[in-house]
């Protein structure tokens, strides 16, 4: 006798996803943008992104050949001539001159040697593009991945809740939707914004969770709704399963398929309102680099007719943002049970 | 149940849900961000000036006074002063409202009416490679911040071609609508339309398979009279309440086109609210906004139920 297996929810989509072509490539490309994260943040690449490596402004190497470059003669670091005339006053730091030409005979260092031109250029302190897209690509793919973790989580937690327990916990949770809706998502990020005042990767992160998880709310609530009158919860509960063992082991497996989907959408909406607070200077600490804060230099860097920054900085970002959304749609037709009958 | 009947429980359902956003603003400001006075006294305030600040504020009063303090503002609609420039901000948000309607009322109608005519094509020609080519350009459009577009268009259009003026605004609405507002208009088109197709082109599928409009072709109609009066009279229900929705939004939603090309509208002062850590007009505008849109969903609601008597009310 042979026994036909059915694929369960999880294998279906996954050889669904597999089949869709969009869906595969933009697959691969999230996981080549993971992995390069997993790098950076690993410190196993672009660590000197903070580091000037070339002269300011160093153009693209395929752009501009070293030929044409004037290379300017290394800066001596040598304290002998400071015979600046004083008019008649002393340099009050005069008493600690001895003591730094000392010092500085003592730990020679050499001046670091520049390059004219770097692969992708190099911004206004030499800093090398290269380096700093990937370490930006790392902060604004990890501060989106965090948030959208935290988002999601807050919303499956109270969706779940509200869905199943209903009654005043209901009412209560969807006033809180209706109070966080009312307020429009950025206008609501700006404020928690001004009133955190520090910056830094916790607060944005903290910002853009604490703000953004009434999607994966309204969504799951709806889900638990339907689920809790379904056989299969009811059985459960005859068998005598506990309220939370009926939301959690019951029914959350039921639902998982739309938080994916949620996650995914939420995580290419953090991205992009990630890139807006930084650019506006509420975002990332100076310390750190992201797509925003890159964009910001850029906006200046053009008016320059430096354009590298610009160009790779958006073209990362598109790629990325692109493949994602694609794979969201991928995921969402992969996972809808209704197309798969 | 009748239409007054539903009136009254929509309008005292946004009446409280007013009530928290107020609340929630209140708990934000005063507690959340620490104490309101050490921003204000500033950096080298001494524990005397923070004092004196507290008092004027009121924050050395108890929970309950200060929170009625607030109420009493919310209704009176008289928020105080801005703390960085000392003007009402009543004012600031009269004399600001004028430039980002300006701005946006033409940003709205141009990206409904483009993208109600692109959502049409592509639903006709459903699975054709014009679908598929707008479907990949839209994605990818979308996936391009806004912030790159600008920083492109400003410079190329206006800077380095000189089409357009780079930045600036006139005090003649005719000026600035014809000069000042058209690049920030056509740039918050480049990402606005995108989103709105996708949604459309859904809303005009659900009826373009309809029963109704195979009789229509049965009988005879030409494909242009089923399009226009079958189909889009159908789908129009909820693209209106799309549009109207989506009105409150736009307030707040352009802060970046007025940004950067020094439009003195209501977005541009909260971006600059929020570098000076101004929370009067920070506070004032959040719950103007969340007026706004409460007022703007009970209006779709209406609408809605007018326009397609089959929806019941509840």
């Amino acid at each position: 006798m042979v026994l036909h297996h059915s694929p369960s929810l999880w294998r279906a989509a996954r050889s669904r996803l597999w089949a869709d072509r969009v869906g595969r490539y933009s697959l691969l490309v999230v996981i080549f943008y993971l992995a390069l994260m997993g790098l950076v943040l690993g410190g196993a690449l672009a660590r000197n992104w903070n580091e000037p490596q070339a002269l300011n402004y160093a153009p693209p190497r395929w752009f501009e050949s070293d030929a044409n470059r004037v290379v300017p003669p290394p800066q001596s670091l040598s304290v002998t001539d400071i015979s600046v005339p004083l008019y008649g006053w002393r340099d009050p730091l005069e008493p600690n001159w001895s003591h730094w030409a000392q010092e500085v005979r003592l730990h020679p260092r050499q001046a670091p040697i520049l390059a004219t031109t770097r692969l992708l250029g190099a911004d206004k302190w030499g800093r090398d593009v290269l380096d700093k897209v990937l370490q930006g690509t790392a902060t604004s793919v990890w501060v989106g991945l965090i948030a959208a973790a935290v988002a999601t989580l807050i919303g499956t937690l109270l969706g779940a809740v509200a869905g199943y327990l209903g009654r005043w916990t209901d009412d209560l949770l969807n006033g809180l939707y209706g109070i966080l809706t009312a307020i429009p998502y950025l206008l609501l990020v700006f404020a928690v914004a001004a009133v955190f005042q520090k910056k830094g990767l916790v607060p944005l992160i903290l910002i853009l969770g604490l703000t953004g998880w009434t999607g994966v709310y309204r969504l799951i609530r709806a889900e638990y709704l339907k689920h809790r009158e379904r056989e299969y919860v009811l059985a459960a509960g005859a068998l005598g399963a506990s309220h939370i063992r009926r939301m959690g082991i019951h029914i959350l497996p039921n639902v998982s398929h739309v938080i994916l989907v949620q996650f995914s959408q939420n995580l290419v909406g953090f991205i992009k309102s990630e890139v807006i607070l930084s650019f506006l200077g509420f975002g990332v600490p100076v310390s750190a680099v992201s797509w925003g804060s890159m964009l910001n230099e850029a906006q200046n860097e053009l008016i320059l007719g430096k354009w590298w920054q610009l160009v790779v900085t958006t073209l990362a970002m598109a790629i990325f943002v692109t493949a994602l959304s694609l794979l969201t749609d991928a995921l969402r037709d992969a996972l809808d049970p209704r197309l798969s009958a | 149940m009748n239409l007054g009947w539903f009136m009254m429980r929509r309008l005292f359902q946004a009446l409280l849900t007013l009530l928290g956003v107020v609340t929630l603003v209140f708990i934000l400001f005063n507690w959340v961000g620490g104490d309101p006075a050490t921003v204000l006294a500033g950096k080298m305030a001494s524990a005397e000036d923070i004092a004196n600040v507290r008092h004027q504020l009121g924050l050395d009063r108890p929970w309950w006074e200060q929170y009625g303090l607030f109420l009493g503002q919310v209704v009176r609609g008289d928020y105080g002063t801005s703390w960085a420039t000392h003007e009402q901000v009543s004012t600031i948000f009269l004399t600001r409202l004028g430039p980002s309607l300006t701005l946006l009322l033409p940003l709205l109608m141009l990206q409904t009416l483009c993208s109600i005519g692109i959502a049409l094509l592509v639903a006709v020609w459903r699975g054709s490679w014009l679908d598929q080519g707008i479907r990949v350009a839209s994605t990818v459009a979308m996936s391009i911040s806004l912030l790159v577009y600008i920083i492109v268009g400003q410079y190329w259009l206006a800077y380095v071609w000189g089409w357009f003026p780079v930045k600036g605004w006139s005090d003649s609405t005719w000026v600035n609508l014809t000069q000042y507002a058209v690049l920030p208009i056509l740039l918050g088109l480049m990402v606005s339309i995108a989103p709105s197709v996708r949604l459309y082109r859904s809303f005009l599928l659900e009826e373009i398979d309809q029963d109704f409009v195979r009789t229509a072709r049965a009988k005879g109609l030409s494909e242009f009279r089923i399009l226009w009066v079958h189909v889009l009279r159908n789908a129009a229900i909820p693209i209106v309440t799309d549009v109207l929705m989506g009105l409150p939004g736009l307030l707040t939603g352009a802060f970046l086109l007025e940004r950067f090309f020094s439009i003195p509208g209501i977005g541009r002062e909260i971006i600059m609210a929020v570098e000076r850590s101004d929370f009067p007009l920070i506070k004032a505008t959040t719950v103007y906004v969340a007026l706004a849109t409460l007022m703007a969903n009970l209006l779709g609601d209406l609408l809605y139920r007018w326009l397609d008597p089959r929806v019941r009310l509840e």
